[in-house]
């Protein structure tokens, strides 16, 4: 993903520094057997359903803190130490995974 | 090509084989991962650098280069306050190792069995995973058709110029479109500018022929341009987005 170069002036203001549930697919890939990225969870804020690769992530925390991009409530939090990982998926109500029977 | 077997995602060691320049700024990285299982075209990995001291810094970048076995490419933009693309670009040299994590992301992966036209949209270095696509493409002998709009600041900061020029002669099929934000080269028939719902229209898919948009750079960049492609018609779920945070 990499920090990229300037492409103009407005486009660089605050309210842009954040990425997208992209950037969480390393630190849940250590903890899932599939790719999250491509889960689909509800907001428990306002019932949206969105791919984990559209929230709203912001990576100045401790941690990881992705949010729903309708309403901007917090999803989910993934904290990673050093032999363990803390998860808390309580801004979520249901996560739905792809599982195809055979690849 | 990718592993599917139910194997824990951990950190890697990857060795630096060549460095490259690419762009005014940046640089690509070719790396040697062993037992690397393979990627698909827009994954990207993440990378740690440990100091004497313990301390760790973690970025992710996404992977440039079509799979080819233990060998993986990376192109990284340095940023004044980088602390990972600083030592990357301008301390890295052949023979010096790092922590490498991946391949990861399913989401913003184009798949070659796939039929539609693929309209392709990067801002910088956004190019990048793009790039990873458009390789694949021609390592597969693929007819997909292909357009690119690569928005960049000058020609100085263009990633791959020799290489997309070939490209578009020989893999047949393949469209690129430069935008040049801030100096053009002389000759140039528009002046600078930013990439505009005219510029996509001309250059990209009509909506109703439905292709598969990858749109990858700065975050407002991103932004804009899912909301023209969105306005011009194209359903949402044909945008994939993957944005790199602000731009400076």
């Amino acid at each position: 993903m990499g920090m990229a170069g300037a492409t103009g002036s407005s486009r660089d203001s605050a309210d842009m520094a954040f990425v997208d549930g992209n950037e969480l697919a390393g630190a849940l890939g250590e903890i899932f057997a599939v790719d999250v990225t491509v889960a689909r969870g509800r907001c428990a804020g306002c019932g949206r359903e969105s791919a984990v690769a559209e929230t709203v992530v912001y990576s100045r925390s401790p941690g990881l803190v992705a949010r729903c991009p309708g309403c901007e409530s917090v999803l989910l939090r993934v904290v990673r130490g050093r032999d363990r990982a803390w998860l808390d998926l309580r801004g979520v109500t249901c996560v739905e995974f792809s599982l195809p029977d055979t690849e | 090509m990718t592993d599917l077997a139910l194997r824990r995602l951990t950190w890697r060691v990857a060795t630096v084989l060549e460095v490259r320049p690419e762009g005014a700024e940046a640089r690509t990285l070719v790396l040697d991962v062993p037992d690397w299982p393979g990627h698909r075209p827009g994954q990207h990995v993440d990378v740690r650098l440990t100091a004497e001291d313990g301390y760790t810094a973690q970025r992710s970048y996404s992977i440039a280069s079509a799979a080819d076995g233990s060998t993986v490419e990376l192109t990284v933009q340095a940023l004044a306050d980088g602390e990972v693309s600083s030592y990357l670009v301008g301390i890295a040299e052949p023979g010096d190792r790092f922590e490498l994590r991946g391949p990861v992301g399913g989401y913003f992966t184009w798949d070659p069995e796939d039929p539609s036209p693929v309209l392709l949209v990067g801002g910088g270095s956004g190019l990048v995973p793009l790039m990873s696509m458009i390789r694949v493409r021609a390592a597969e002998g693929s007819r997909v058709p292909f357009r690119l709009i690569y928005s960049t600041r000058d020609p100085q900061t263009a990633f791959y110029p020799g290489e997309l020029l070939r490209r578009v002669r020989d893999d047949h099929g393949l469209d690129v479109t430069l935008v040049y934000t801030r100096a053009v080269p002389e000759g140039w028939p528009r002046p600078p500018g930013r990439l505009d719902a005219r510029t996509l229209t001309e250059a990209g898919w009509p909506a109703d022929f439905a292709p598969s948009c990858f749109v990858c750079g700065p975050t407002g960049f991103v932004e804009v341009v899912a909301n023209l492609l969105v306005a011009a018609g194209h359903a949402p779920q044909r945008v994939k987005t993957e944005r790199f945070g602000p731009s400076r």
